[in-house]
């Protein structure tokens, strides 16, 4: 690699980004100085969870969104708005559903003032190349999941881009059929039949990252930071029961989990200790009860590796980790080095009967979940012991996106009730403390 | 037939300030056209108004006539559409007052324009046909425009956020993203507000071809005029000519017209699951099949495809890279707000002083009080009318074959114009001596019950099997079943067309609460009467005083009555 310099494609340069409200104003960071470089003939992953900036990196890279600080540059030149060179395949195929496949193949080229016969043939060589031949005059809601996504690579690789940039393109599509299109693509790859340099994709699934990739990125959540930088050397075909490819799922399974170590200062700064800045995710109470069960049977006894679990559960990361996260938050769990140990209240909570569980729920809630303290603090405080929904909404939105502010109430929201630490009136959005009638 | 939303309904409920500067400038534009064309109007010479022979062979061509000024005036909205929807859409300053405008508009009782336009289009063309063509052209027009704009304007608004980004990644350019993304996106909605303004657009030409502005009359070639004289003849068989001749160009567009456009539309649809009952035109058929046509309009579909995919940048809608710095754009907001408040107070001065100089309080206490009579009508009627179309409509709904065969009728009957038959209840309360003020009532809802009925019969055909075979697993029946089964599976659908029927009824007061029958004359009290009044005696002021009083009504009607009622819907009652 004496020539490093000279292949670099891309270069993201301390990149920050921040929330904007719909006003335009800027909240909290998303994404925290992110530096990476793309070299020719490499296929990079950023991994990381729902939440972590991951999709918006991409989108800064395509030039697509503009950083709050740092930049972007793409074979020396920066990047401001989108450019030539760079694809994108997306998570939801975003095929234009009143263009056959042709035309959807075509688009690219027809923009560009590429003569008709010609977007003609190397569209066709494009549809041939990823596999879609006999399809060319269908539309995209006549074809199954794979065969739109195949579109959306036809698509992205017509244009001759250097960079394919990839957002989560197999999460949409079911097991097999991901399964089928990754090698596809990979075989592709190794036989270098496309034209494109580099690949950098987005995923959040472990085993899809150490399978594709030659170096992945892990991001952290909330703001997205780099945690890690891992190198695959693994010689394709991968096997995904090779001991060392399990060995590196495991090890990044426990990078996931590592408990971040630093407290964030400024975030929580006007309710010191509260955190109310914390962003929970959207999780049924059924699910964290599921979690507890599987976890206290056998063959675990209480005590699981996460890569274990997500196979027994058949959950994949993104769907796995906030729920455990929730029961460590909840101290229903503990987590660490990729490992989940239940703890002595979540013993407790599958042995118990559906009151007792409430009980035991609400109790937890009420003194490890900072909002629903919060919540149940301004109701009882109040002489009406009611309190409007937006009161807590626009609390939240100093903290975080309204999005997130969104999901953190809906789902504390209905942790709330699970546990009858306060009732909730979805028509009239009143939180109160009297049970309907 | 799916529920569409209803545009304009999804944003908030209250009134804004923004709304009261809207209804301001509005009134105020209308003050201006009337006060500027007062003085030509008297002076002017009554075009050379052609004769309209009750011959029954020139139907056919006074048919054709009207059919043409329905389409130029379809051509002008759209065109209106694409050019105000996407100004709104694209620039923040634009929507603030443009939207609160559109909104204004679409309350605004389109018939009481009617002596407006003309004045001012006589005006325009002095003693020539053509000013009234653009008056008659302009009145359809001003029943068909708002809402495809307002449908437009929620397209551009909603366009998926990942065909935007591939858009944007692939560098398209304002005008070709227009035609690749936008256009396309919005066509369904586009279509389906397209159908129900030209259903509307019948009831205007029915009344706008045939006018009487103070002492001049204008009658166009047309079926409008031709019944109009028919009526003012007293010729009963003449009038059946026309209304079997509108019957037969209303079955003649919908078909060749409407029914292989709205097959066609079928593909715009961002739906991604192939859906069964795609609607197919016989017409669109063999227009794909014939190797002919085709051929014939090849060289027509290459030229719009280079159109489509032409580099042009639009110079407002291009890179918005260019931002200005804050403190910048935050001068020109201020800048912004100034300039619209000086508008707004210049337009609220104008306009008093316009109707101050005729009219007192006590006008505007009666006009009040005639506008209050005449809601009651309408809210009382649409109670009616849905007690009893609702039981029909579900009954209808729920047996699948029948449905079949009566929701086209419904449909088309709602397209009908149905201010051609007022003259027959005329004759009939002059006959039996009938109360006026509440016979002439029904009138109201002759026309808009059936979009209760087709709405209703929709919803009804879409409840959930699932939900049916629970009811009847539970023994759910009796009045039960209504309040808890089919009631609240029907309300979206039920509220759509409650919502359309009440917009319509408002503008069918003018025409309803005052019908003529050759010299015999019926009036009821209410505000619609009012105006029909002093437009037949030129009284402007009063006109824009009544106007102005059934927009106000309308506007809060709206704002807190059927958009709180659409909330509900949105939340509580949606099945899919």
């Amino acid at each position: 690699m004496a020539t490093v310099n000279a292949a670099t494609l891309l270069d993201v340069h301390h990149v920050r980004q921040r929330y904007r409200n719909a006003s335009g104003e800027e909240g909290s960071l998303v994404l925290d100085d992110i530096s990476i470089k793309l070299i020719e003939g490499e296929i990079v992953g950023l991994l990381g969870r729902s939440g972590c900036g991951k999709s918006s990196l991409l989108r800064i890279v395509s030039g697509l969104n503009r950083p709050s600080e740092g930049d972007v540059s793409f074979l020396g030149t920066p990047v401001n708005g989108a450019v030539d060179g760079v694809a994108m395949v997306f998570q939801s195929f975003a095929l234009f559903p009143w263009m056959s496949v042709l035309a959807n193949v075509e688009l690219g080229l027809k923009v560009q003032g590429v003569p008709d016969d010609e977007a003609r043939r190397r569209a066709l060589s494009a549809i041939d190349l990823i596999g879609l031949d006999g399809f060319e005059s269908a539309y995209p809601k006549e074809l199954s999941g794979g065969m739109r996504q195949r579109v959306g690579f036809a698509r992205a690789l017509v244009v001759n881009p250097k960079i394919l940039l990839m957002d989560e393109p197999f999460s949409a599509l079911d097991v097999l059929t991901a399964e089928t299109l990754r090698t596809d693509l990979l075989d592709l790859w190794c036989e270098g039949r496309m034209p494109i340099k580099s690949i950098l994709m987005v995923t959040h699934n472990i085993e899809e990252a150490v399978l594709m990739c030659d170096r992945i990125i892990v991001l952290s959540s909330n703001p997205g930071r780099i945690a890690a930088e891992i190198r695959v050397n693994l010689a394709h075909p991968r096997n995904r029961l090779d001991p060392e490819f399990r060995q590196l799922v495991n090890e990044i399974y426990a990078r996931m989990t590592a408990r971040p170590v630093q407290k964030e200062p400024a975030r929580d700064g006007a309710f010191p200790g509260l955190g109310l800045g914390m962003a929970l995710p959207s999780v049924s109470t059924n699910s964290l009860a599921g979690l507890m069960e599987t976890l206290a049977m056998k063959p675990f006894d209480g005590h699981a590796g996460l890569p274990a679990l997500a196979e027994e559960t058949g959950m994949e990361v993104d769907e796995l980790f906030p729920i455990a996260e929730t029961l460590q938050l909840m101290r229903f769990a503990e987590m660490g080095d990729g490992q989940i140990h239940l703890s002595e209240a979540g013993q407790r909570f599958v042995n118990a009967d559906v009151d007792v569980r409430k009980k035991l729920f609400g109790d937890h809630l009420l003194s490890y979940v900072p909002l629903a303290t919060r919540i149940r603090r301004v109701l009882d405080e109040r002489p009406t012991h009611r309190a409007p929904l937006n009161r807590f909404l626009s609390e939240l939105e100093d903290y975080m996106s309204d999005d997130y502010a969104d999901a953190t109430l809906d789902a504390v929201t209905n942790w709330g009730r699970y546990g009858e630490i306060f009732a909730y009136d979805e028509t009239a959005q009143i939180f109160s403390l009297e049970d309907p009638t | 037939m799916r529920m569409e939303t209803i545009p304009g309904l999804a944003r908030r409920a209250l009134p804004s300030y923004w709304d009261l500067a809207a209804f301001i400038i509005v009134v105020a534009v209308l003050v201006g056209i009337v006060s500027g064309s007062n003085g030509v109007a008297v002076p002017l010479p009554p075009p050379e108004a052609p004769v309209v022979d009750l011959d029954y062979w020139n139907l056919p061509y006074y048919a054709l006539r009207t059919t043409l000024r329905m389409f130029a005036a379809l051509a002008a909205s759209l065109l209106f559409t694409f050019v105000y929807a996407s100004l709104c859409a694209k620039s923040r300053r634009a929507e603030m007052v443009l939207i609160p405008i559109l909104d204004i508009l679409q309350s605004v009782p389109i018939l009481g324009f009617l002596s407006f336009t003309v004045t001012f289009f006589l005006g325009l063309f002095p003693g020539r046909v053509l000013g009234a063509e653009c008056a008659a052209v302009f009145a359809i027009f001003t029943s068909q425009a708002w809402n495809m704009a307002f449908s437009f304007y929620q397209s551009l608004r909603t366009v998926p956020k990942d065909l935007d980004e591939v858009s944007r990644g692939f560098q398209l350019t304002g005008w070709q993203k227009f035609w690749q993304l936008e256009a396309p996106f919005a066509v369904p909605g586009l279509v389906w507000n397209m159908m129900v303004s030209m259903s509307g657009g019948w009831f205007f030409v029915v009344a706008s071809e045939a006018i009487t502005v103070g002492d001049v009359t204008i009658k166009l070639p047309g079926i409008g005029s031709y019944l109009a004289v028919a009526i003012d003849g007293k010729r009963l068989d003449a009038v059946f000519a026309a209304i079997l001749t509108m019957l037969v160009v209303i079955l003649a567009y919908d078909q060749i017209l409407f029914r292989p456009i709205v097959a066609w539309a079928a593909k715009f649809r961002v739906e991604m699951t192939a859906s069964s009952s795609d609607p197919s035109s016989w017409v669109l058929t063999v227009f794909k099949r014939s190797k002919w046509l085709q051929t014939l309009l090849a060289p027509l579909g290459w030229s719009l495809r280079k159109i489509r995919f032409a580099r042009l940048r639009l110079p407002a809608f291009g890179k918005m890279s260019l931002t200005p710095p804050r403190l910048v754009a935050i001068g020109i907001d201020w800048g912004w707000y100034l300039l619209i408040t000086v508008a707004v107070v210049f337009a609220g001065w104008k306009i008093a002083e316009y109707v101050s100089t005729t009219l007192g309080w006590n006008d505007a206490y009666e006009a009040l009080g005639l506008t209050l009579v005449t809601m009651v009508r309408v809210i009382a009627l649409i109670a009616l009318a849905s007690l009893v179309w609702v039981p029909i409509g579900v009954w209808i709904g729920l047996r699948p074959h029948i449905a079949e065969y009566v929701q086209p009728i419904a449909q088309f009957l709602a397209a009908f114009p149905v201010n051609v038959l007022f003259p027959f209840v005329v004759a009939g309360i002059v006959a039996f001596h009938l109360d006026p003020d509440i016979w002439l009532s029904f009138l109201i809802v002759f026309g808009t019950q059936w979009y209760i009925l087709f709405n209703v019969i929709a919803g009804a055909s879409a409840f959930p099997a699932d939900l049916k075979e629970v009811a009847a697993n539970f023994h759910v029946k009796g009045w039960l079943w209504w309040k808890h089964v089919m009631l609240p599976g029907i309300f979206p659908y039920y509220f759509t067309g409650a919502l359309t029927a009440s917009g319509g009824s408002w503008n069918a007061a003018i025409v309803a609460e005052y019908v003529k029958w050759g010299d015999d004359k019926v009036t009821a009290h209410g505000i619609g009467a009012f105006i029909a009044k002093a437009t037949e005696a030129g009284d402007f002021p009063r006109i824009v005083l009544g106007v102005a009083m059934m927009s106000i009504f309308v506007t809060l009607l709206n704002r807190f009555g059927w958009r709180r009622l659409f909330a509900i819907a949105e939340r509580r009652l949606r099945l899919d």
